[in-house]
């Protein structure tokens, strides 16, 4: 693996003639955990939906592993795992009816399930801890298991970009600790994992990267070079506070139902 | 009177027989489109499409070419022209619906009177199952064909698009495609739901059973299963009970619908006000319970 997983060239996307990202430029290399850090309306969705294709750039190019958009949403290279506000939750779907849409790609028009499909369903269900709760209508989850049955269907899509928006908001200990060390396994694997996120404190733990973000790129890079006092103070437009750069990743979340 | 005697005694005319045949397959394929119109919150759509159609059937009515012709025109001309307002103006969406389906509505009245010698508003408002013609009975088969058979092959992406759009778009399927395969069978069933229960009652058939059906199931294929036995239901027994009662077909099938969903909406098992207000109750004190648990907890980590 080697080469650039993510390569984005000044690139401006705009919406009703109102600039949402500007001039963005960024490359990523596979084997990397990123995180996006900005405000809100920063660009951090656009940026997504950029990668993903929603979105088509007034300026600039989009390559995923060298291929244009249109090649890399065949191929089901980018996974997303979206913010726990964005799914309806009443919908009358299973945990493993939501997988099992991760391998719609791979299917024919009729979307019948082989049994390569069927096995990544398990595998990716088995890594999260929940092939027990396949049965379950997801509005029956808690919030980590909500979280995980998404994140089971970015693994079954096996794609090798992973885009997770807001992963930890509002999962429990186990959910977190299980995710961050999948993460890592997929790093290792030569994944390229983005993650938009307003928890800082998780960046310096196991990001290796970071982008600062806000209507266009203000920095990116190693994360110990760019996660400065300075830049994030002009990422949020003013100080950030007492935030503690070398606070261990050991925060309370208060465990949930 | 007795209950066999109920049920055979219309079953002697043959306007009977046919009218509750038609409405049992007109049952099915609202009811079926109904399950994609609840979970897609497409209610307003529905009554906006199934009304937009009017002038599409009057004209297609004069040019004698079949009604889902022009319905289908109208019905997805509609929804274009509702797309490209909200587009391009401030106008927000439910209002550019409202104007929408409303002045459509209105231009095929404005045509039905000009006609009038030659088509029965009434028979387009509140429908005319009890005469309807060979001829559409033939156009209701192939629209339920048409529409059972698009369900069928699509249905896995059909769920997916109303249930997540996002991860469709990304894996690369077509949403606009599904958008207006979903629209236009919407206008084709429209024009089946009129022959029946007549256009200004079709957006309940296009909905309730749905409805109905979301408050009883969490799986989608019991969902589709209960809202067409709750449609076909209220189809046929709607039927009889308009002959015995000499009253509106139409109504008399959206009443029963009608009630079902209320029956649902109190005794559901799971999701029906009484078991609601127990599980409250309950979620109450395990709430207060569970808040004591976790204060120990978190002592315990301190």
């Amino acid at each position: 693996m080697n080469g650039i997983s993510i390569d984005i060239e000044n690139v401006t996307v705009s919406y009703h003639g109102k600039v949402a990202l500007h001039n963005a430029s960024l490359q990523l290399r596979p084997g990397t955990i990123c995180g996006l850090v900005g405000m809100n309306g920063a660009g951090k969705s656009t940026l997504f939906k950029a990668i993903m294709g929603f979105v088509k750039p007034a300026a600039g190019r989009i390559l995923i592993q060298g291929l244009p958009i249109r090649q890399v949403q065949k191929r089901n290279l980018v996974a997303y795992v979206p913010q726990s506000e964005e799914v309806d939750w009443n919908f009358p779907v299973s945990v493993h009816d939501v997988v099992m849409m991760g391998r719609y790609g791979y299917m024919n028009l009729l979307r019948i399930a082989h049994s390569t499909d069927k096995r990544a369903v398990k595998d990716s269900l088995d890594r999260v801890e929940m092939w027990q709760m396949r049965d379950r209508q997801i509005g029956e989850l808690s919030g980590g298991q909500k979280k995980r049955t998404f994140f089971a269907r970015a693994l079954a899509q096996q794609g090798t970009v992973l885009l997770l928006d807001e992963p930890f908001a509002g999962v429990d200990i186990k959910t977190e600790k299980m995710m961050i060390d999948l993460l890592m396994e997929l790093r290792q694997a030569g994944h390229t994992i983005l993650i938009s996120t307003h928890d800082l404190s998780s960046i310096t733990t196991f990001c290796d990267q970071v982008v600062l973000i806000n209507r266009s790129i203000l920095a990116y890079g190693n994360t110990s070079e760019v996660f400065t006092e300075e830049n994030l103070s002009r990422t949020f437009g003013g100080p950030v506070g007492n935030l503690s750069f070398t606070k261990p990743r050991l925060q309370v979340h208060q465990e949930e139902r | 009177m007795d209950v066999i005697q109920w049920f055979a005694a219309p079953l002697q005319y043959e306007f009977m027989v046919k009218a509750i045949w038609v409405s049992a397959l007109v049952g099915v394929v609202c009811s079926a489109l109904s399950c994609y119109m609840t979970l897609k919150g497409w209610a307003l759509m529905g009554d906006a499409v199934s009304h937009a159609v009017m002038p599409g059937v009057v004209i297609a009515y004069v040019l004698n070419i079949p009604f889902a012709v022009g319905a289908f025109i109208f019905g997805v001309g509609s929804v274009i022209a509702i797309g490209f307002i909200k587009a391009k103006t401030r106008v927000k969406e439910d209002t550019i619906i409202g104007v929408i389906f409303t002045g459509f509505f209105a231009l095929g009245i404005v045509l039905v009177s000009k006609i009038r010698s030659s088509i029965d508003l009434t028979h387009i408002l509140f429908g005319n199952v009890l005469g309807i013609s060979d001829a559409d009975i033939v156009q209701t088969m192939i629209i339920s064909v048409i529409t059972l058979v698009t369900l069928a092959i699509l249905r896995k992406d059909l769920i997916l698009f109303c249930f997540d759009s996002t991860h469709a778009r990304s894996i690369g399927l077509n949403i606009s495609f599904l958008y207006y395969t979903l629209l236009s069978l919407l206008s084709l069933t429209a024009v089946a739901g009129l022959q029946t229960v007549g256009i200004i009652l079709v957006v309940a058939m296009l909905v309730t059973p749905g409805a109905t059906a979301y408050l009883l199931s969490d799986r989608f294929d019991h969902l589709m299963g209960i809202a067409i036995a709750t449609g076909v239901f209220s189809s046929v027994i709607g039927t009889y009970i308009s002959y015995h009662l000499d009253a509106s077909t139409g109504g008399c099938i959206v009443v029963l619908q009608t009630l079902l969903f209320l029956t649902a909406v109190v005794f559901a098992p799971k999701h029906g006000l009484l078991v609601r207000a127990k599980t409250v109750r309950i979620g109450e004190m395990a709430a207060s319970a569970e808040l004591d648990a976790g204060a120990s907890k978190r002592d315990e980590r301190h």
